[in-house]
């Protein structure tokens, strides 16, 4: 009885404390950052937090992934495409130094040193040297044409650090963002604040905290008991429609960059033969995958693009589910009673549970895999580096990552002339609807000659108070945009 | 008693040594490079050995070994690869979670185990004994982690007194207790149940002495003859276990941190094993080894103060 009305005193307590315009935020992603400095580590979790955020790049990446204006405000292109001048925002870094031309200069010439540890140091390829104008001035110029430049600086990797406080960054980030840093609970949460002088429109939250939850389990819990308000990523899908039954919450499943596939080793038998990729493409039943291993919740793919992208091509009935196809294949490569290989899978659920469908599948047609779990080290080392496996479940989340198919040395080793060539092209123009013609050829030739097999585009679900809105569906890049978030109530 | 504490001294050196070479060298062998596991996979050739070189990893095994144990010598446990700062700055961080969490598990279940125990020996093979040990029973068969979530559940979803999970820090004392209320729950009770079941029977054991025969026939009754005499002769096996116990609290409870994702020696030691942060890894195992070899001292120690005999064996020897 007591305790009954114990429960009722509470549901009133926070019923009372929701009456009042909430600006605080308690959000939950499923991996902490190692530290905090988005320049010096592959680690999507530290642009989970930070980007956006804290951290500025000249442009940046919004919800739909198309590239806006950051610190950058305009810019001018040389009409060969090699000059690019950009006027500078006004803005202030949070530890009250003011932003100029120099900074830029700072942070863009650190990523492309020879001694920088900036883990897409690609992106910076094209540029030759970075010039500071005056201050709201610098100019960029490319020792090529990069079409890509104004994609490339919307990264989370090309974001703009303080030379102030570069040797506290991966502890104490500094930037230019609508929110600053303001404590790191090693191991439990990041705190961020409002950052009175902001340059931009003032963000509706006061205050953001960043809890790490990585068991899927307690991340149920966490979320049902309310503890948190929103959990981005959501690790246990399977739970998804408990959420979505419940009017306390709302669930916004959006998709990601990460394409997901079945590798195949390109650069050894008997993936190196097309119609043996091509058996395996058909021996797949994608449905069957993303029902099973991710409860529905996945996008069909048949090439490396993702879907949301207007460029995309649905070219999965290149690769449509037909077993009997897939035996005749393996007969014409000379293999009729099919053969062994290795299936090889990371940690994701996506590669440990896809990983049993998949091989279930492929031993419908006669290839027997041997399935071993990896760590993700491990991975990298056996699989990435030292190219030994046959087969591989993979998401690729990096955004528009489709020329690493131009690169022979990449893990699945294809770079075919023709493919290269197509890149190649495309580095060279900055046409959008020449880009669309050159984008969807390379779609369609690794489509074609069965790479690899396509499998879906990895869903990104979200579970949030109801009440809340703002927060991004999609992750176009990994990021977790808390300007436009607020309370409706 | 002061040769029997030196020869564990000796030992306790002895082990530290041989410890450390063997998990340097187990985490040296284990695959996977922490400068590709940081970079990802678009990093380039000389991007990863710009990290190496940061990191030293360049440098031959043996000189590393050399660097890390002398350094730790000096009190320096090295910089985490991955975080970016000092290992003990994280374990003494990691440890104000740990410690206060493996105390207070330890005392729960000292707490229900002593008058369990002392219950069901007092009634052996009566209802109330069978009762306590049946409980007991299944607290030993109940993983851990299935109890925390029924108690996650219970008391954090369909009654919300307790929080899910997390750690807000003890500048806020209340809820940090709060925090810790389930975990040590959920830690304590299968413990509780296996102290209890050891208790009973090394009591019953004392009961059949001919002390407390003695005691008895000089008027005591049967409980205080149990509590005054008994209890004190079972206490050594129930010490061991304490012993071993609070070292599984402090670093086993991965399983308890991760359903309650608290910031706990446990998850650190998990997440830098599987971010490849050696160094970490490195020093942390070292120092777990170093508290559970020291726990194991003070419960040698704890045996000479509880049973005088323990200290006249060491001085014949």
């Amino acid at each position: 009885m007591t305790f009954s009305r114990l429960i009722v005193a509470a549901f009133a307590l926070s019923a009372s404390a929701a009456a009042a315009q909430q600006t605080d935020l308690t959000i939950a992603l499923q991996l902490e950052p190692p530290h905090l400095d988005p320049t010096s580590a592959a680690a999507g979790a530290i642009d989970s937090v930070l980007y956006a955020n804290v951290f500025e790049g000249l442009t940046r990446f919004d919800q739909t992934g198309a590239v806006q204006p950051a610190l950058a405000q305009s810019w001018e292109i040389s009409d060969d495409g090699l000059t690019y001048t950009f006027t500078l925002a006004e803005a202030t870094f949070h530890d009250g130094t003011s932003f100029d031309a120099e900074d830029v200069k700072f942070s863009l010439d650190r990523a492309r040193a020879d001694d920088s540890v900036n883990a897409q140091k690609p992106l910076f390829e094209a540029i030759e040297t970075v010039e500071v104008v005056d201050a709201r001035t610098v100019r960029l110029t490319l020792s090529k044409p990069e079409g890509n430049l104004l994609f490339n600086l919307a990264w989370g990797d090309a974001v703009i650090v303080a030379p102030e406080s570069i040797e506290t960054i991966k502890s104490a980030p500094v930037g230019t963002g609508p929110f600053r840093f303001a404590d790191w609970r090693q191991g439990d949460s990041i705190t961020l604040t409002a950052f009175d002088d902001y340059w931009g429109k003032a963000p509706a939250l006061t205050e953001a905290t960043f809890k790490f939850i990585s068991d899927p389990t307690a991340a149920f819990a966490a979320v049902m008991a309310q503890d948190v308000d929103a959990f981005a990523g959501f690790p246990a899908p399977e739970n998804l429609p408990i959420f979505e039954a419940d009017p306390r919450f709302q669930v916004l499943v959006g998709s990601t960059e990460g394409e997901t596939i079945l590798a195949m080793n390109n650069g050894e038998a008997p993936f190196d033969n097309p119609k043996v990729r091509a058996a395996v493409a058909h021996a797949i039943d994608r449905q069957a995958v993303i029902d099973g291993a991710m409860y529905g919740y996945g996008t069909p793919i048949g090439t490396h693009f993702a879907p949301h992208n207007p460029d995309y091509l649905d070219l999965t009935n290149l690769s449509a589910f037909d077993p009997e196809q897939a035996k005749a294949l393996l007969a014409e490569a000379g293999y009729p009673d099919g053969f062994e290989t290795t299936l090889k899978l990371p940690p994701p659920s996506y590669a440990r549970r896809g990983g049993e469908i998949i091989a279930s599948q492929l031993r419908a047609v006669g290839i027997e895999t041997q399935i071993t779990n990896l760590e993700w080290a491990q991975w990298l080392e056996e699989v990435f580096r030292g190219k030994d496996f046959g087969l591989t479940i993979v998401s690729h989340t990096e955004p528009m990552d489709i020329s690493i198919y131009a690169r022979p040395d990449y893990y699945f080793q294809y770079g075919a002339p023709e493919l290269v060539a197509v890149f190649d092209a495309l580095g060279a123009t900055s046409d959008p609807a020449e880009r669309t013609t050159l984008l969807q050829d390379a779609q369609r030739m690794i489509a074609e000659d069965h790479v690899n097999a396509y499998l879906f585009q990895l869903a990104f679900p979200t579970v949030a108070d109801a009440r809340l809105e703002g927060l991004w569906q999609n992750q176009p890049t990994q990021a977790t945009d808390l300007t436009a978030v607020r309370w409706t109530q | 008693m002061w040769f029997y504490l030196a020869r564990r001294l000796l030992s306790l050196g002895v082990s530290l040594i041989a410890a450390s070479a063997v998990i340097f060298l187990v985490v040296e062998i284990a695959p996977g490079d922490p400068a590709a596991y940081m970079l990802g996979i678009n990093a380039q050739p000389e991007t990863l050995a710009a990290l190496r070189t940061e990191l030293s990893l360049d440098l031959p095994a043996p000189a590393r070994y050399w660097h890390w144990i002398t350094g730790m010598l000096g009190g320096d446990f090295g910089t985490s690869y991955t975080y970016r700062t000092p290992v003990a700055d994280m374990v003494a961080d990691r440890l104000t979670v740990s410690l206060p969490l493996a105390v207070m598990a330890l005392v729960l279940a000292v707490a229900v185990a002593l008058p369990a125990g002392l219950f069901a020996a007092s009634r052996r093979g009566k209802p109330g004994d069978v009762a306590v040990m049946g409980a007991a029973q299944l607290g030993v068969a109940v993983p851990n982690f299935w109890f925390a979530m029924l108690l996650v559940l219970g008391f954090a979803i369909t009654w919300r007194i307790f929080p899910s999970g997390g750690f807000p820090g003890w500048d806020q004392p209340l809820q940090a207790l709060r925090a810790l209320t389930l975990p040590t729950i959920a830690l304590a009770l299968p413990q509780a149940a296996i102290l209890a079941r050891v208790l009973r029977s090394s009591l019953i054991d004392a009961l059949h002495e001919d002390y407390i025969r003695t005691a008895r026939a000089k008027g005591l009754t049967p409980g205080q003859a149990l509590r005054r005499h008994g209890l004190r002769n079972a206490l050594i096996p129930v010490l061991t276990l304490m012993g071993l116990q609070f070292s599984f609290l402090l670093a086993g409870a991965i399983i308890i941190e991760q359903v309650f994702y608290l910031p706990g020696l446990g998850r650190l030691i998990f997440q830098s094993i599987s971010q490849r942060d050696l160094i970490t890894v490195e020093s942390v195992t070292m120092l777990l080894v170093f508290a559970v070899i020291v726990v194991n001292f003070l419960t040698d120690v704890a045996y000479a103060v509880a049973d005088p005999r323990l200290r006249r064996q060491g001085r014949r020897a």
